[in-house]
């Protein structure tokens, strides 16, 4: 006899951690577009250059998290992956075109003549298409809190909940990007990415306080456990952990606050998960309800870990190469050329 | 226009559009690495130019099919929404296994790219290793998913007792996926050597006859002859799982409207499925039975085993499958032309040597994407082979026309800058030499 396994809590926590790298690596990636579209001031060049030097050799991993995502849900809960794809048609088509925007953009601009730091056509692309995307990906995520009609879907993700709280992934994101910019830059680029961490912080905070008001108007489930005693806890070391990143950066702790910072967004998304919890789908999808046969969830996730013997050392490599303190930009690094 | 028909187009054009870019994922590193290996054994530095420039190619044509793959990920469910809820906890094993690989490879590509002045000689071109065996790697694995919507094993289980389908066995133990593997990855190869060869020789031919050139045009044909030589063998077996598996699929591709013995192979030749008869084909007796059943005398299952609504589009199957043949039995024969000039003395890339390799890389693309066409529209009307109709699984949703139209205007756009960037790369390779 095999031990009894509840698998698919087991699946449901795989695919939370899976959104939670893919927030963490891939939104700090589409915060860079963010920043690259917004790049004002007398370095804005160099901050292009500093984001797609930043992401260049990791966004195509980072990105990797969201397929992952996509199929341990229509492996593992069959049933609300059917609801999801027909409900949200629209706003998933957006969510691709933006992604598959952002991606060619990016790359066909790094090959491009003018280089990096001058705003062309396909540098915005790349930032509008990276921003929209974000405020979908939040909005889809309150389409299927909320218990709106699924089938008005428009409806659920068009509401002022789900739009403040894209808004508020946009302002995440942003926050995310420029902390981890902020730690990687040198020199004066890295008081400009400072600027635009702590801009970003104080906007994503407001919208979060907005967001919870509406929330609870719009989706009082959520917000009513979101309140209650037991994850009420969460949620305040969520606002804990975003003021400490705010101060410490603040306070150029800047390693302490892209630490701190990353740990809220994902405590943030966990007590998300736990409000959420048992449903997949509110009303009427839940991670018991519409998940796969215990045999099939069984095989699948015993691929996990093997997977991840494979890819954690591999991205322990990436990282390790790549995510230190960028050089300081100068004539030497003008134009971060793949092929250099 | 219908949501069916809306729904197969867009299908049709993405995959198509995603495979020749991974193509390239498959069979490009490869090459990359044996440029960068000979630069590193001590050989002319002109391989280190090459490594360079296709390794920026390479690149490119990654991060497309990346972004083109993900775009699969997601129509699967937003078009099929019904295969999906049927055979998702199934065929989700193939595209977890497809998506370790690939990640590895995407880890793998960054290092690579950024890494020439990261690591080691030695370290960055063993970084080039994973990338080959992801590429690979995740071709095949994902191919687990086609050969099990061709031969459904295990579907029988999945309708009756979904809780004792057991997704691994039912990929992975499939007789039919390693056959289908081996052919599609071949395919690959075939298809990246051409098209590499293809672009030296319109070089060469345009006067740039410098070693790069060459050098380039003698390391693609190295593969390309390999997989072209191959190609009729795995062909062969393919051939032989169809007509054990799918019956009806091999009768639409040979225009078998009748169940007989002794059923003739037809070369070229136009079918008409409301007259069942094909014109203006070449037959040869006894060649269909000998080569699905190894016997010139053995019983082909025709068309009229089954009803006519479960008929795939047999002129459009036909006509690919004739085509894919030929263009591969062009290749062997382009093959065997360049690698006899090159022996005889006195000849050597002469123009119409060059000429012909030039035709090389439209040749094996078109193999590989009328293979693909033989593969899927063969399969209809079904999504699962006998098991789930296309028409049962596409997506209640209304007005995929306009969607559809939007796809392919991105589509269109990402397909022309890629070329046009790519014919930069390609003419930018020896300032890339002043450089390193």
């Amino acid at each position: 006899m095999t031990p009894w396994v509840p698998w698919p809590d087991v699946a449901w926590l795989v695919a939370i951690a899976a959104m939670t790298a893919y927030m963490l690596l891939g939104g700090a990636d589409f915060g860079g577009g963010i920043w690259d579209l917004f790049a004002w001031g007398q370095d804005a060049a160099s901050q292009r250059r500093a984001i797609a030097r930043a992401m260049g050799p990791v966004w195509e991993a980072n990105h990797v998290w969201l397929i992952f995502l996509l199929i341990l849900l229509f492996t593992g809960f069959p049933l609300a992956f059917h609801r999801l794809v027909i409900g949200l048609y629209l706003p998933l088509n957006l969510v691709l075109l933006g992604i598959i925007l952002r991606g060619a953009a990016f790359v066909f601009r790094a090959h491009g003549r003018r280089g990096v730091g001058q705003q062309s056509t396909w540098g915005r692309i790349f930032g509008a298409a990276s921003s929209l995307t974000v405020v979908l990906l939040g909005a889809a995520l309150a389409a299927v809190s909320a218990g709106g009609d699924f089938m008005v879907a428009w409806r659920s993700y068009l509401s002022p909940f789900a739009i403040l709280t894209g808004l508020f992934a946009l302002a995440a994101a942003a926050y995310l990007a420029a902390t981890y910019l902020t730690f990687e830059a040198q020199g004066s680029l890295r008081e400009t990415f400072r600027k635009r961490a702590l801009l970003a912080a104080e906007a994503a905070g407001i919208a979060a306080l907005l967001d919870l008001g509406l929330m609870s108007f719009e989706a009082p489930r959520l917000f009513i456990r979101l309140v209650n005693p037991d994850i009420l806890g969460l949620v305040l070391l969520v606002a804990l952990l975003g003021v400490g990143s705010y101060v410490s950066l603040r306070h150029r702790h800047d390693g302490l606050g892209r630490f701190l910072a990353a740990s809220a967004l994902s405590v943030m998304l966990w007590s998300w998960a736990a409000a959420q919890w048992p449903y997949i789908i509110y009303p009427g999808f839940t991670v018991y309800g519409s998940a796969a046969p215990d045999l099939a969830l069984r095989q699948v996730l015993t691929l996990v870990p093997f997977g991840l013997l494979l890819l954690v050392p591999s991205l322990w490599l990436l990282l390790h190469v790549f995510k230190g303190r960028l050089p300081i930009d100068g004539e030497a690094g003008r134009r971060p050329n793949p092929a250099r | 226009m219908d949501n069916l028909l809306a729904a197969r187009i867009q299908m049709g054009f993405t995959l198509g559009f995603h495979m020749l870019f991974a193509a390239f994922g498959v069979g490009f590193p490869m090459l990359v690495l044996a440029a960068e290996g000979i630069a590193l054994r001590g050989g002319p530095a002109h391989y280190l130019t090459l490594a360079k420039t296709w390794g920026k190619a390479n690149a490119l044509l990654f991060a497309v099919g990346a972004v083109s793959g993900t775009a699969l990920a997601f129509e699967l469910g937003l078009l099929w929404p019904g295969f999906m809820l049927f055979s998702g906890s199934t065929i989700g094993a193939g595209f977890a296994t497809e998506a370790f690989a690939f990640f590895l490879e995407a880890i793998f590509i960054g290092l690579y790219l950024y890494g020439w002045n990261r690591l080691t000689r030695l370290g960055h071109w063993l970084a080039g290793i994973p990338i080959v065996i992801g590429g690979i790697a995740s071709a095949a694995l994902v191919v687990s998913v086609d050969a099990w919507m061709q031969h459904p094993v295990g579907a029988a289980t999945l309708l009756r007792a979904p809780a004792a389908a057991a997704p691994l066995a039912m990929l992975f133990g499939n007789p039919h996926w390693p056959v289908m593997a081996l052919h599609a990855t071949i395919a690959c190869f075939a298809a990246t050597g051409f098209t590499l060869a293809s672009v030296y020789a319109y070089g060469m031919l345009r006067g740039r006859r410098d070693e790069v050139h060459k050098a380039g045009l003698k390391i693609a044909m190295v593969l390309a002859t390999g997989a072209a030589i191959l190609m009729p063998l795995t062909g062969d077996m393919s051939g032989k799982a169809v007509a054990a598996f799918q019956p009806t699929k091999l009768a639409a591709m040979e225009s078998q409207f009748r169940t007989e013995t002794a059923a003739p192979l037809r070369i070229g030749g136009l079918p008409d499925p409301k007259a069942r008869t094909v014109r203006y084909a070449l037959e040869i007796p006894g060649g269909l039975s000998w080569l699905a059943y190894g016997s010139g005398s053995a019983k082909v299952q025709g068309l009229d085993q089954v009803a006519t609504s479960d008929w795939p589009d047999v002129p459009v199957t036909h006509v690919s499958f004739q085509l894919m043949v030929g263009a591969g039995t062009l290749m062997v024969l382009i093959a065997l032309y360049y690698w006899w000039n090159l022996r005889h003395r006195g000849r050597g890339l002469t123009g119409s040597l060059l000429r012909t390799l030039v035709a090389g890389g439209p040749l094996a693309f078109l193999a590989l994407e009328t293979g693909w066409v033989v593969t899927e529209v063969g399969r209809q009307p079904w999504v699962v082979y006998g098991v789930q109709r296309t028409a049962d699984a596409v997506t209640p949703v209304h007005d995929l026309f306009g969607y559809l139209a939007l796809y392919a205007l991105l589509y269109l756009l990402l397909g022309t800058t890629v070329l046009w960037l790519l014919r930069r790369v390609e003419r930018e390779a020896p300032a890339l030499e002043e450089a390193a």
